[in-house]
């Protein structure tokens, strides 16, 4: 039987077992959504913007291991989604974006809501395609979830003119796909392998570095093997923490700009360092010659060939899928007879302690005011580090990175590769509408909160009962302390004048607010906001608007030009 | 240092696009960029001309391989190869310099494929270098037209670029 272009384009999703779509309609994608509404087994989630309706995908992707999927019109619709696209390609996360587009006869001619979606969307997908028959849906669709899950994963889009979606043929959805251009390689080369084990067991001051590339590659297991196995000190960077328990005590934090004074003078001083899925990005090591200035030999885990020798160069290559190199490695390194130098060993770890023994996440709590650190403290010990934690981008990211530990992978989301602002609610969709049971909480601030805060509407149709923390210290901070330290305090447009009433907008939307102003009510608010089980709380918690994130490494300085609190 | 690479590519609507947009995007230079269909109707080839530090060629290949749509990538100049260019320059050609012209067109194995009563069209292959120097060589002020075709290559003997 002959379906429609948009009959089609359902039943792919409904093949590849697409559980949620996140979405708005509009005119070119008319016929889709009425092919949404004829069947149940797809379920469409209406956001209230575009970029929403992405965000929500990518939380959604971030926390499981499948593929995001939103639906979005033509124009407008499209490029609302852009900031999402971008978001979602800088960290790779795997996603198919399915757009509408005006009919073929009518492409190139500015017709109404018409963009060049295959252009604008270009530089920040993995890849994509403009459907120009019937007969291709299905099979593009089938690589366009191919191509966004496999390799280094990506956001892939399908822009599907509107009289595609009117027009008839067979469905036929493929089993398999091959793309005679596409290869990725996932077995890392047998010979680097080998030599990878006898430098990391030839190290006398090793750091293990694990990235993003860990969470999506799902490997935290035989990371985690692999590292207990070997005793040496581990990192994970922003995107890749939870890929080793953040409680373990070869755990020395996050490396990077607010990166604890363990893990940097660890990456700068160490002389052999393994890369596990991470990709030496200036918000981590810094300066790249100040980094380079340090003689060590390092080892580089990632699918993607193009991550290695980028910014930095890399003695040993490992190109391959990071759970298949990992095993491969931890196997490498049973059959080699070598042990680690044991007194080597001993001395790293003396001048590791001493450098942890300095403490770099102190800070000083009080009575009077809420310090926005206590707060992620106290997130973390009422849910028992066990909540799935959604961040915007700014100060109260950092916060929540350092002060929440993360022992799962997938539990951490946060939009580190672009920054976001505006990211956190709708990704917090995603992840409660993957893990109903689970406590969701969205850690933001009051400049991101309100680049998404239309999406409490979307919360209360689909009752998704988010709990948002909300560190509000009127200011934009993290631009705030940025002009405090390098720009002669001249706080250029980082005030936030004019807040609104975010307690009365909560309930204005149909959700519970609580303000806290004082410290000794942080942790009842917590306690009663999680008790809420079936209500979005918002929290706008009253912070110390002086407040800075430390330690600090200056834009473009080395990592052993970092600032510590008690420095200042 | 210059750098040839030649490249297959799936001969697609917007493939050559993404080329483009790669080198503009990550600040690669482009000489010059040349592409067409090959014996396979579904398989374009294309040379592109550019230069840039080692680190830089080595990112420019990476970087092209993780186009989907691209099949494989040489580095022509990192091996034996062969490079030519077409050109077609049209000058003025009458009096004392009709035949200076042609006998210019004839050192450099140029061709004349149009004659007017006060122009030559002339056709000129060769390395880029070859035709910098021909259009050196003559009157700079009787040349009224150039095009050209940017390089084309290809590898010696036994290095193959094909699927």
């Amino acid at each position: 039987m002959e379906l429609t272009g948009a009959e089609i384009t359902i039943r792919c999703l409904q093949d590849e077992g697409v559980e949620y779509v996140f979405g708005y309609p509009g005119g070119a994608v008319l016929f889709i959504y009425d092919a949404l509404f004829n069947q149940d087994k797809v379920k469409h989630i209406l956001v209230r913007h575009e970029q929403a309706a992405v965000h929500a995908a990518d939380g959604y992707a971030r926390s499981t291991e499948k593929v995001g999927v939103a639906l979005v019109t033509s124009g407008p619709g499209v490029t609302n989604a852009v900031t999402g696209i971008a978001t979602a390609y800088m960290d790779s996360i795997p996603m198919v974006v399915i757009s509408g587009q005006v009919p073929t006869g009518a492409i190139g001619e500015d017709a109404f809501q018409e963009v060049d979606t295959v252009g604008i969307t270009r530089p920040c997908v993995k890849h994509n395609f403009l459907v120009k028959d019937v007969k291709d849906i299905a099979s593009t669709i089938k690589k366009a979830f191919y191509l966004a899950k496999s390799g280094r994963p990506g956001p892939v889009l399908v822009d599907i003119p509107k009289d595609i979606s009117i027009a008839k043929a067979e469905y036929d959805y493929p089993k398999n796909v091959s793309i005679r251009s596409y290869n990725p390689q996932v077995k890392a080369d047998a010979t680097a392998i080998k030599q990878a084990a006898e430098l990391l067991l030839s190290a006398k001051r090793p750091v293990i570095y694990t990235g993003g590339g860990v969470i999506l590659s799902d490997a935290a297991k035989p990371l985690t093997e692999l590292v207990r196995g070997l005793g040496y000190p581990c990192v994970s960077t922003l995107m890749g923490l939870g890929g080793y328990p953040e409680t373990d005590k070869l755990f020395l934090g996050m490396p990077g700009m607010h990166g604890t004074l363990e893990a940097n003078l660890g990456m700068q001083n160490c002389d052999v360092l393994l890369a596990v899925g991470a990709r030496f990005d200036d918000r981590v090591i810094g300066n790249v010659s100040h980094f380079n200035s340090v003689p060590r030999k390092i080892i580089h885990i990632d699918i993607d060939p193009a991550s290695i020798s980028k910014r930095v160069q890399v003695d040993v290559a490992l190109v391959g899928d990071v759970k298949e190199v990992v095993k491969e490695l931890q196997a490498a390194l049973k059959s080699v007879k070598q042990k680690p130098d044991a007194a080597a060993q001993a001395d790293w770890w003396k001048q590791i302690g001493e450098w942890r023994g300095r403490n770099s996440l102190a800070y000083k709590n009080s009575t009077e005011v809420i310090k926005p650190q206590y707060v992620v403290e106290k997130l973390y010990e009422i849910t028992k580090g066990e909540a799935f934690v959604t961040s915007d981008v700014g100060q109260h990211q950092m916060w929540a990175a350092q002060y929440y530990k993360f022992d799962e992978p997938r539990r951490w989301i946060n939009s580190g590769g672009l920054g976001t602002m505006g990211f956190g609610l709708p990704a917090a969709m995603g992840v409660k509408l993957a893990h109903p049971k689970a406590d969701v909480a969205c850690i933001t601030g009051e400049g991101s909160i309100q680049m998404c805060i239309q999406e409490l509407s979307t919360c209360k149709q689909f009752r998704l009962p988010i709990k948002v923390l909300s560190l509000n210290n009127r200011y934009l901070g993290m631009v705030r302390q940025w002009q405090e330290f390098f720009h002669g305090n001249r706080y250029a447009e980082s005030y936030m004048d004019a807040l609104p009433d975010f307690v009365k907008l909560a309930e204005a939307y149909g959700h519970v607010g609580i303000r806290v102003v004082n410290p000794a009510d942080v942790e009842g608010a917590i306690k009663e906001a999680f008790a809420r089980k079936n209500e979005l709380v918002f929290m706008d918690f009253q912070t110390d608007p002086t407040e800075n994130v430390f330690p600090m490494v200056p834009g473009g300085k080395g990592l052993s030009d970092i600032i510590m609190a008690e420095d200042l | 240092m210059r750098h040839i690479i030649s490249l297959l590519m799936e001969n697609e609507a917007g493939a050559l696009s993404r080329v483009a947009g790669l080198f503009s995007a990550r600040g690669y230079n482009i000489e010059s960029l040349t592409v067409a269909t090959t014996e396979d109707p579904t398989m374009s080839r294309m040379t592109i001309v550019t230069s840039g530090s080692d680190d830089v060629i080595e990112q420019i290949n990476k970087q092209l391989n993780k186009l989907i749509e691209v099949v494989q990538v040489m580095d022509l100049t990192e091996g034996e190869h062969i490079e030519r260019e077409l050109m077609l320059v049209k000058v003025k050609a009458e009096g004392a310099a009709r035949e200076e012209m042609k006998r210019m067109a004839d050192i450099f194995r140029g061709r004349i494929i149009d004659v007017t009563d006060a122009t030559y069209t002339i056709e000129l292959t060769g390395s880029g270098t070859k035709l910098d120097n021909f259009l050196q060589a003559i009157d700079r002020s009787l040349i009224l037209e150039t095009v050209r075709t940017g390089a084309s290559g290809i590898g010696r003997g036994k290095r193959i670029l094909k699927l």
